[in-house]
């Protein structure tokens, strides 16, 4: 099969979208459009990259939800690793994260100083840079959900067998499903269903959507990151929400199993426990989060380096908190496109390149016809 | 003479004499470089040139499609063709890291002189300089090129209207992807390859049609996304770009979707972006696409009143801004 077109085919696309103009059209004329959330942000980043919200009836909202895991990471965790860089300590990172604003600094900014921050494309080249400098403490920024955790937690037992020491890891770990509890029951939000991410179910499995789906009686559909994917999803929300009825719809099943990936949650069971976890812009949430277990300690940075992350401070002016949670579209930010832009972001949401206010900047501006 | 360079071979003296006399005589010594004079004298047919001057620094220097020496050549010459000028002359100096291979310096040296020679542009004056190892990173260029501008050409972007039309050369992406491919050492059985070449002979086939062509640009660093908005920008147009219209190399398309690279923001070094009156841009199309240069040329788009806007129809049958490139091309985590 050719994966570049197969999942693009125009012609399926043009079908799929008159099918849910007219699905949509049957639920008639509401007070309030259908408000669905992607969670994911390749998710928000492959609705506005193929234009997809210009392809919906203005009856059907879609909201971009909280998942990027670089604009859920709260300042203070950047204040913590900026002082680990300005000690003398080796930092690993994804790109993402180097203009992450913290409380007064960026890593960035630490790095144009002289901090030794190493951009890495996959957690193993933390691995090896360690390996490299046996002599100097190297720590791996490890944010992400399910998906970034996995790889992480398999770097870090090969770390633990081949007995590397100068390794550690500063966590902010996030999990899916206890964020989407929390969206649910937002009256502000009044969400009716919920489009579930593709990699990140690939691991944790569509079972993993079951209680969020039966307590909140809300339909949850889980898609690829394809253009028809994403319209086969929404067409799918659709059908259910009109038979009213609410469930974990596996449509991504070329790759999501029901139970998920049972070698990777096997790994994150043994390394991590589930833990409290502060979300940018959203606040702390129970058990939303993943910290080591108590005989990986040492590999846990905090720990090692006896590191406090504070709350820290975000521009007051910044909307981040309530783009992520869908509260507010990007547009309707004050510094939307003004003091805020990808080249000099002011909140994490402009920053990644997943990151809602990232791709409404630089796919739909201020609104673009459909 | 040894198998690489030497801080001598820069210093004036008589390795540097050797140098020039093994590898640069014989390959542009036939014409005002002759004698080695300090400076080039030139018969100007025309009292309206075009100069431009360019450096080039890629790495590695050498990848699928071509190496530096061709990029020199027609990355300078490419400038002038977009304005509507015939290049003509160039200058080349190199700076060189001690250790090169005399090898891989003859090989590109090579190179420049058989693009130059097909582009029908003299080398006339040059310059050697060689720095101490790691002050360079193998070899940089710097090449300036005068053209001879065609006076048919009267091309600015103010000149764009509603209705003209956008075409481009050929596939899009493929030098970037290919170097980006041969740096990371990503070994694809068919990888991408880089379209490193030649712009004036389909400058030259558009002649007939000069005075409906509004604007031309070649899309390197940013690519076709960067050149359009360029263009658009100010402009009370928008550009409406079709998506499933733009010509893409499958192999590059692989690598670019493989990286989460957006194909569209990805360098190309021997494809043109031309707007031109909507009479005209068949003719153009057609004539584009009897040279070898432009047999993938393609109609990609329409000129619209608008706000300066790129406006990309994307294959889905979305519409969506086509942005310019924020800066680093930083990779997806999740």
């Amino acid at each position: 099969m050719n994966f570049l077109e197969a999942f693009r085919d125009p012609r399926m696309a043009g079908m799929l979208r008159d099918e849910i103009h007219e699905l949509a059209g049957r639920r008639g004329k509401r007070d309030r459009p259908l408000s669905i959330m992607e969670v994911c942000g390749t998710h928000t980043m492959a609705i506005s990259r193929n234009g997809i919200r210009s392809m919906l009836p203005s009856t059907i909202r879609l909201i971009s939800g909280p998942g990027c895991p670089v604009c859920v990471t709260p300042p203070g965790y950047i204040d913590a690793a900026i002082r680990l860089a300005d000690s003398g300590t080796h930092l690993v990172t994804f790109g993402d994260l180097l203009n992450v604003p913290g409380s007064h600094s960026t890593l960035a900014e630490a790095r144009s100083r002289g901090a030794a921050i190493h951009v890495v494309y996959s957690p193993t080249a933390a691995f090896a840079i360690a390996q490299e400098r046996s002599g100097t403490q190297v720590v791996f920024l490890g944010i992400g959900f399910e998906t970034t955790t996995a790889p992480i937690a398999a770097m870090v037992d090969r770390a633990h067998q081949i007995g590397i020491h100068n390794l550690s890891i500063l966590t902010a770990f996030k999990c899916v499903p206890p964020a989407l509890h929390i969206l649910a029951i937002d009256p502000e939000l009044h969400l009716d269903a919920f489009l579930c991410p593709a990699h990140v179910s690939a691991i944790i499995g569509a079972e993993a959507y079951e209680p969020v789906c039966r307590a909140h009686a809300i339909p949850c559909v889980i898609a690829g990151f394809e253009p028809l994917d994403i319209l086969y999803g929404i067409r799918g929300i659709l059908q259910q929400v009109l038979h009213r009825e609410a469930r974990v719809d596996n449509q991504y099943n070329r790759v999501v199993k029901p139970s998920g990936n049972r070698k990777a949650l096997d790994l994150l069971a043994r390394c991590f426990q589930p833990s409290d976890a502060d979300w940018r812009g959203i606040g702390v949430l129970p058990a939303s989060g993943l910290t080591f277990r108590e005989n990986w300690s040492t590999f846990d940075a905090e720990r090692r380096f006896d590191l406090r992350v504070e709350k820290g401070t975000v521009n007051p002016a910044c909307q981040c908190g309530n783009v992520l949670k869908g509260k507010i579209l990007p547009t309707a930010c004050p510094l939307f496109g003004t003091a805020c832009t990808p080249s000099r972001p002011i909140g994490p949401c402009m920053v990644s390149n997943e990151g809602t206010c990232s791709a409404y900047f630089r796919y739909e501006g201020k609104g673009v016809p459909s | 003479m040894s198998h690489s360079l030497q801080m001598a071979h820069g210093g004036g003296g008589r390795l540097s004499r050797e140098l020039i006399e093994a590898e640069i005589l014989p390959r542009f010594g036939q014409g005002p470089l002759q004698g080695l004079p300090d400076a080039a004298s030139l018969e100007l047919p025309s009292n309206r040139v075009a100069y431009s001057t360019d450096s080039f620094v890629v790495k590695p220097v050498e990848f699928p499609g071509g190496n530096i020496g061709t990029l020199a050549v027609h990355g300078t010459a490419n400038d002038l063709a977009v304005c509507g000028a015939e290049p003509r002359w160039m200058s080349l100096a190199l700076i060189l890291e001690e250790g090169l291979s005399l090898d891989l310096l003859r090989r590109i040296l090579d190179t420049i002189r058989d693009t130059a020679n097909a582009g029908n542009i003299q080398v006339v004056t040059g310059d050697l300089k060689v720095v101490g190892r790691g002050q360079c990173d193998a070899l940089y260029v710097n090449t300036s090129g005068i053209g001879v501008i065609q006076p048919a050409f009267a091309l600015a972007p103010s000149h764009v209207q509603p209705g003209d039309m956008l075409l481009v050369s050929g596939p899009v992406g493929d030098h970037g992807m290919a170097v980006l491919a041969a740096r990371e050492h990503l070994d694809f059985t068919h990888g991408p390859v880089s379209d490193t070449g030649p712009i004036y002979p389909l400058v030259r086939a558009a002649l007939p049609w000069a005075p409906a062509i509004r604007f031309m640009r070649d899309p390197t660093r940013g690519g076709v996304a960067a050149v359009l908005n360029e263009i658009a920008s100010g402009l009370p147009v928008d550009l409406q770009v079709d998506e499933s219209a733009i010509p893409i190399d499958r192999r590059t398309a692989a690598v670019a979707e493989l990286l989460g690279i957006d194909i569209l923001q990805v360098a190309c070094e021997g494809r043109v972006l031309a707007i031109c009156a909507a009479g005209a841009a068949q003719h153009v199309l057609d004539a584009w696409q009897g040279c070898p240069e432009g047999r993938q040329s393609a109609l990609i788009g329409t000129v619209t009143p608008g706000t300066g806007r790129v406006l990309l129809k994307t294959r889905t049958g979305g519409t969506r801004l086509l942005d310019i490139p924020a800066g680093e091309l930083l990779p997806r985590i999740c």
